[in-house]
């Protein structure tokens, strides 16, 4: 099986945000909430870089680590999604994530946390592939399709890789090596335990 | 004089074009351009900082965070230290209270009952006691249920009802939390005045209250040890709900480091709370005879009194007058008015 994971080229990212724009159409997430979005970092100084950042589906997850109701859990492609039936909207998930990625609906509670929503790599949830539900909760299945991430599939400079591990640093390392530099695969020390050596 | 300007200007402006060109440096072709060379860096950036921030174009700045590794320190305290802290404070102090309870047994009125009361807790006292009582013990339960509940509870009810359960606990934990804290409130303000400690208490402290042995010495309304429980109320309770709604109004006071911090005093000081709770509740209840009275009816035993609280009594029936000979009962004394 493929362990699925998300590159960004940072010296691609041109923060377009079409990934963003993407990522909000496709799986009709409500307003307020963003399950993806860019980072620009040194803004307007030299040497400034973007990154495309969302759920970067960790290798032993934080947030499936200290949920209360265990509501997480990881697919056979390594994609961590959860159940928005059994998440109570403690928000620990937000405290334990070094992405930000968990994103909290303000209904319920003093309109602080409701039911967690987060990036699901395209992968729906624990509903029947394809069904109603699943896009109601969840939002559109491509994985399910053969597809993958709409963010990455669309990303106009090929900055946002996405699919599996192995072949995605494969075609990062090509490029750097071709092109002759890299900022390195932004996240992946941090989600994967591990960094492409360029 | 027009014609030599206009002979001149283009003459000097092609010597300064020519300056400039030669000023210039000229990038050599065989050097290799690296732009990332002086870009940003992943590694030094989070070794600067713990975390990476940046500007981002959507409204919800909060986003423009882009890492921050810190959450795995705080996945290790939830995770480990914290079941460790909560369990042997939890259970340490279970085991403590059936051990003493074991070996010294239920503290007896040793001079037996006079039948006559005196009020130690008016209604309104009593009333703030029960309800901070009534809703700690529910958030007590709550909050170690967002602990321990996943590897104790979750395995014996299962997924949907475990996930039922706790969402109507983080409601309970949420909502209850202002009377909890209206009453730490109003125990600090109604109290405050028997809780300054003093002479008397050390007395008491050496003499281990009382605990061990037949020895009673004197305390006026609060003895050291209730002391304690009050200014562990007072700044336990204090602590527990600043945290707490730290972390139920995310992002008005502190960010995500903030919260973790928030969570981590939140919890050691709610379990170490739990801990001096239940010997609290231990002493009210069966760890000494007619102490429960005083938060039950309000009135307390003339000899509980003058056993556990001598100074208090005398002070008290000084106050109503000369009354300390031939206890009655108090029905005939209330009778006789």
């Amino acid at each position: 099986m493929a362990r699925m994971k998300f590159l960004c080229d940072a010296d691609r990212c041109i923060e377009c945000n079409a990934c963003v724009t993407a990522c909000k159409n496709e799986h009709e997430v409500p307003w307020g909430i963003n399950r993806r979005r860019v980072v620009t970092i040194a803004d307007g100084k030299p040497g400034e870089r973007s990154v495309s950042m969302a759920c970067m589906h960790c290798t032993d997850a934080p947030c499936a680590a200290v949920c209360p109701v265990n509501c997480f859990y990881t697919t056979a492609d390594g994609v961590v999604l959860h159940s928005k039936d059994l998440c109570i909207g403690c928000g620990y998930c937000f405290y334990a994530c070094p992405f930000g990625a968990p994103q909290y609906p303000k209904v319920g509670n003093f309109g602080s946390r409701g039911k967690m929503d987060k990036c699901t790599y395209c992968a729906g949830g624990p509903e029947a592939d394809g069904s109603k539900e699943e896009y109601e909760k969840y939002g559109a299945n491509r994985l399910a399709e053969g597809k993958l991430p709409l963010c990455a599939e669309m990303c106009s400079t090929k900055s946002l890789l996405a699919g599996d591990g192995e072949i995605i640093a494969q075609i990062y390392k090509e490029r750097v090596l071709k092109r002759g530099y890299g900022s390195g695969a932004w996240g992946w020390k941090t989600a994967y335990r591990e960094t492409i050596e360029s | 004089m027009s014609s030599f300007a206009r002979f001149i200007r283009p003459a000097i402006g092609a010597w300064a074009l020519l300056l400039l060109v030669m000023a210039c440096p000229v990038p050599s072709p065989a050097q290799q351009i690296n732009p990332t060379a002086s870009s940003v860096n992943e590694q030094k950036l989070l070794q600067e900082m713990d975390r990476i921030q940046g500007r981002v174009s959507i409204p919800d700045q909060r986003s423009s965070v882009l890492m921050q590794p810190a959450g795995r320190e705080w996945r290790e305290f939830r995770n480990v230290a914290l079941r460790w802290i909560g369990g042997v404070s939890v259970l340490g102090m279970l085991a403590v209270l059936v051990i003493f309870y074991l070996t010294r047994g239920m503290v007896r009125l040793e001079s037996g009952r006079s039948g006559r009361t005196i009020v130690r807790f008016n209604t309104f006292e009593r009333f703030v006691h029960w309800m901070t009582a009534t809703c700690f013990i529910i958030l007590a339960i709550s909050g170690l249920n967002i602990t321990f509940g996943r590897p104790l509870l979750l395995p014996l009810i299962g997924f949907d009802a475990f996930s039922e359960w706790s969402q109507w606990a983080k409601y309970a934990h949420n909502y209850l939390s202002f009377p909890f804290t209206i009453g730490v409130v109003l125990i600090f303000l109604m109290w405050i005045g028997g809780n300054i400690p003093n002479k008397v208490d050390l007395e008491w402290i050496k003499r281990g209250g009382g605990l061990f042995g037949h020895d009673h010495p004197p305390a006026r309304r609060f003895n050291a040890g209730q002391k304690g429980i009050y200014w562990i109320v007072v700044i336990g309770g204090g602590l527990v709900a600043a945290t707490g709604y730290l972390l139920m109004f995310p992002f008005y006071v502190t960010g995500i480091e903030g919260m973790q911090m928030a969570q981590i005093v939140h919890a050691i000081v709610a379990v170490l709370f739990i801990a001096a709770m239940l010997a609290h509740i231990y002493i009210g209840t069966i760890g000494m005879e007619g102490a429960f009275e005083a938060m039950g009816s309000g009135e307390v035993d003339v000899n509980w009194a003058r056993e556990h609280h001598s100074l208090w009594l005398d002070q008290e029936l000084a106050r109503t007058g000369p009354n300390d000979s031939q206890p009655q009962p108090r029905h005939a004394a209330s009778a006789a008015e």
